[in-house]
């Protein structure tokens, strides 16, 4: 079962390797043909990470979202379907270029680390763990998607404003595009990632006996939250939006990335059971 | 002197100021037209073919003294002088209004080269024409050469990607910013001849709502009536700009009508909205400050002309590449069209069953030892006198003047029958 698992990672970075290549040619040759490949590459990448996952799961007998390793790959599995979910709506031009980049990036950091299972910590050993994790990751993916959706925008609008038009212009979207796209990602983010931060309290009432600890992890998701609770409400209330929603969306997310990476390795604190 | 020629007749936004095409535009639509059309004497085949830009007709037409005069009265009218309509008109025979053709139908002779509406017009004009029994097969023949001619010039060159004009730039860039232009605003500050054919084109690509602001308020209500919008007056200009996406200015003023400061409070009442600003004018109307507002956007007319020049060097390398596979499509026609005729028919008929007959006899007459020279010039007559006898009635057929309407169908159906056709013809 091991050897079966490891294979299948390995499968899956190939798999999306290919398709991200597939859309890189599209990005360049602008051939359709190309993009419907990468496309339907990408989904089949997308079972793999599905199957990948549930075979940690009988591996482990838990929900894989513990290790440094096994959150990362459930990170990327959330931007693919997040993704996929949205291309099935509608399309943004060249989109899946960017994001299949950044899922290609996170799975090769995911194959970097440990891949090793280690029994699961007592304090984790509880329904909460999918349930909070699992839809922490979820938001990440959506507000991952925003801000591919951000980089695209200011690309974008840098070639408006300076009016010389070089390689982005005709390969990118409308800004209008851009930024409706902005603004999905950042309502289903934020909605994720709200019901993630209500269950880590709900769980930490039931594992430590207190709602909120100020622990680093807690205190930078609440930073995180603050910073897509801002973007929501002048979004609603002053119609926010083009460059400063993009630059947000790039901002918050950096926070969502310290959140994950940085707390653990610089800050450490009650939430740091992985390595 | 040929009996019959393909002439091509018509005017269109480069021979012809736009309030005399509006003239033109067909009012009762195809049907009427084509039916008058059909009461012209020398018109054998004939299509019409009425676009905002263009009105032409092409037609196989018999010799007919009268003809262009009838058909330059039929263009206009009788609502412009007629010396005037002469100038207006161009006329075109043979492989220059076949080429002419193809230009159109490639979109080589467009406003905004490159365009793709101009082929669906095409094809709507020749589905009138057909419906009607206008045509025959030398117009059918030609009319679906122009659409492969189109297809081939669209596949093989890049032309359709890129444009030119400077309305288009606008167009192009505000699809850079908006995406969709369904349900956006247009306000047009002045009422300049450049700012009316943006609007056209905005309008065009799906614009909504056209609001014209002029100094004389009467000359913005022609205008806004012209795009079934309203008209205000320059005072309103700042309140206007609260609800319009899209702006295009070309006032004759000699300073700046718009400042930052105005524009900066609007963007919050605006709910940040873009607002897509083009200054045509020169001098220019607002100030290039603009541009720094967020989700404001200012392009003066150098900057257009930039994105213009952009599309250009590409275009004009393809626009070189495209008049050559039309020369070359025209060249083909040509060669198609003079083997149609009844004449060359009969002699190719000839030609290939004298072939036919020398092919057999050079065959059979060494096998046949012993033969007197008598008898050989004997079974040589013998062969010719079949061959004659086989032809006599086809050719009958194709001489006959009774149904003359139909010459160009008899030989093209005998071209088929005896395999005449050219490798052209053979696709």
């Amino acid at each position: 079962m091991t050897q079966i698992s490891y294979l299948l990672f390995q499968t899956v970075l190939a798999v999306t390797f290919l398709s991200c290549a597939a859309y890189v040619v599209f990005f360049i040759s602008r051939k359709k043909e190309v993009r419907t490949i990468a496309r339907r590459v990408l989904i089949f990448s997308g079972i793999l990470q599905t199957a990948y996952i549930v075979s940690r799961y009988w591996l482990t007998g838990y929900a894989p979202v513990t290790s440094q390793h096994e959150a990362i790959a459930f990170f990327a599995w959330a931007t693919t379907w997040a993704y996929l979910s949205f291309r099935w709506r509608y399309t943004v031009k060249n989109f899946g270029t960017f994001v299949s980049l950044l899922i290609f990036f996170l799975l090769v950091i995911a194959a970097s680390v440990s891949r090793e299972t280690a029994p699961l910590v007592p304090a984790l050993q509880s329904l909460w763990l999918p349930v909070h994790a699992g839809v922490s990751l979820v938001a990440y993916g959506f507000l991952a998607l925003g801000f591919c959706g951000g980089l695209m925008y200011l690309l974008q609008e840098k070639e408006l404003k300076s009016k010389r038009f070089g390689y982005f212009f005709s390969r990118l979207p409308s800004l209008e595009a851009l930024d409706q796209l902005n603004s999905h990602c950042l309502t289903a983010g934020f909605l994720f990632l709200t019901l993630g931060i209500v269950t880590g309290t709900m769980w930490a009432h039931q594992a430590w006996g207190t709602y909120w600890q100020w622990d680093p992890k807690e205190t930078w998701s609440l930073i995180t939250w603050f910073i897509y609770l801002i973007q929501v409400h002048q979004r609603i209330t002053v119609g926010w939006r083009g460059k400063r929603a993009a630059v947000m969306a790039i901002l918050g997310f950096c926070a969502v990335l310290f959140t994950l990476w940085g707390v653990t390795f610089l800050l450490g604190g009650a939430h740091s059971y992985a390595r | 002197m040929p009996a019959e020629r393909i002439l091509l007749i018509g005017v269109n936004h480069k021979s012809t100021p736009l309030e005399v095409r509006e003239q033109l535009a067909l009012t009762g639509g195809y049907e009427e037209a084509l039916k008058r059309l059909s009461g012209i004497q020398g018109c054998k085949e004939y299509y019409l073919l009425s676009t905002c830009n263009r009105v032409e007709i092409l037609l196989l037409a018999e010799a007919c003294p009268s003809l262009e005069d009838d058909l330059v009265r039929f263009l206009f009218e009788g609502r412009i002088l007629t010396e005037k309509c002469r100038e207006y008109t161009y006329i075109y025979y043979d492989e220059k209004a076949v080429s002419h053709l193809f230009m159109v139908a490639a979109s080589l002779d467009s406003m905004i080269i490159g365009e793709a509406q101009i082929l669906g017009q095409l094809k709507e004009a020749y589905r009138h024409a057909s419906r009607q029994q206008c045509t025959g097969p030398l117009l059918n023949r030609l009319l679906h050469k122009s659409f492969s001619v189109a297809k081939r010039v669209r596949s093989e060159t890049g032309i359709g990607s890129s444009a030119v004009s400077i309305s288009y730039a606008a167009v192009q860039l505000a699809k850079k910013i908006f995406g969709s232009l369904q349900d956006k605003k247009v306000l047009l500050v002045g009422a300049g001849e450049m700012a009316e054919l943006a609007a056209e084109h905005l309008v065009g690509q799906g614009v909504g709502e056209v609001v014209v602001a002029n100094r004389t308020l009467a000359r913005a209500v022609d205008l806004a009536e012209r795009f079934n919008g309203k008209a205000v007056s320059l005072g309103e200009l700042v309140q206007q700009l609260e609800r319009v996406d899209i702006m295009i200015s070309s006032t004759g003023a000699s300073g700046i009508i718009l400042k930052k400061d105005e524009v900066r409070p609007l963007m919050r009442l605006r709910r940040n909205k873009p607002l897509f600003l083009i200054d045509i004018a020169v001098p220019r109307d607002l100030d290039p400050e603009l541009n720094d507002l967020e989700n404001v956007f200012v392009y003066d007319i150098d900057d257009l002309t930039t994105v213009v020049e952009l599309n250009k060097t590409e275009r004009e390398r393809e626009a070189v590449k495209a008049a050559r596979i039309v020369d070359e499509e025209v060249l083909k026609f040509q060669r198609w069209f003079k083997g149609m005729a009844v004449t060359p028919t009969i002699a190719a008929l000839q030609k290939k069953a004298q072939e036919i007959c020398r092919l057999e006899l050079e065959k059979t007459l060494p096998r046949l030892q012993g033969l007197s020279g008598k008898e050989q010039q004997a079974v040589e007559k013998m062969a010719g006198a079949i061959i004659s006898k086989m032809l006599y009635d086809p050719l009958l057929f194709l001489k006959k003047d009774s149904c003359k309407q139909d010459s160009n169908a008899k030989a093209d159906l005998l071209r088929t029958i005896f395999g005449l056709a050219e490798d052209d013809n053979q696709q």
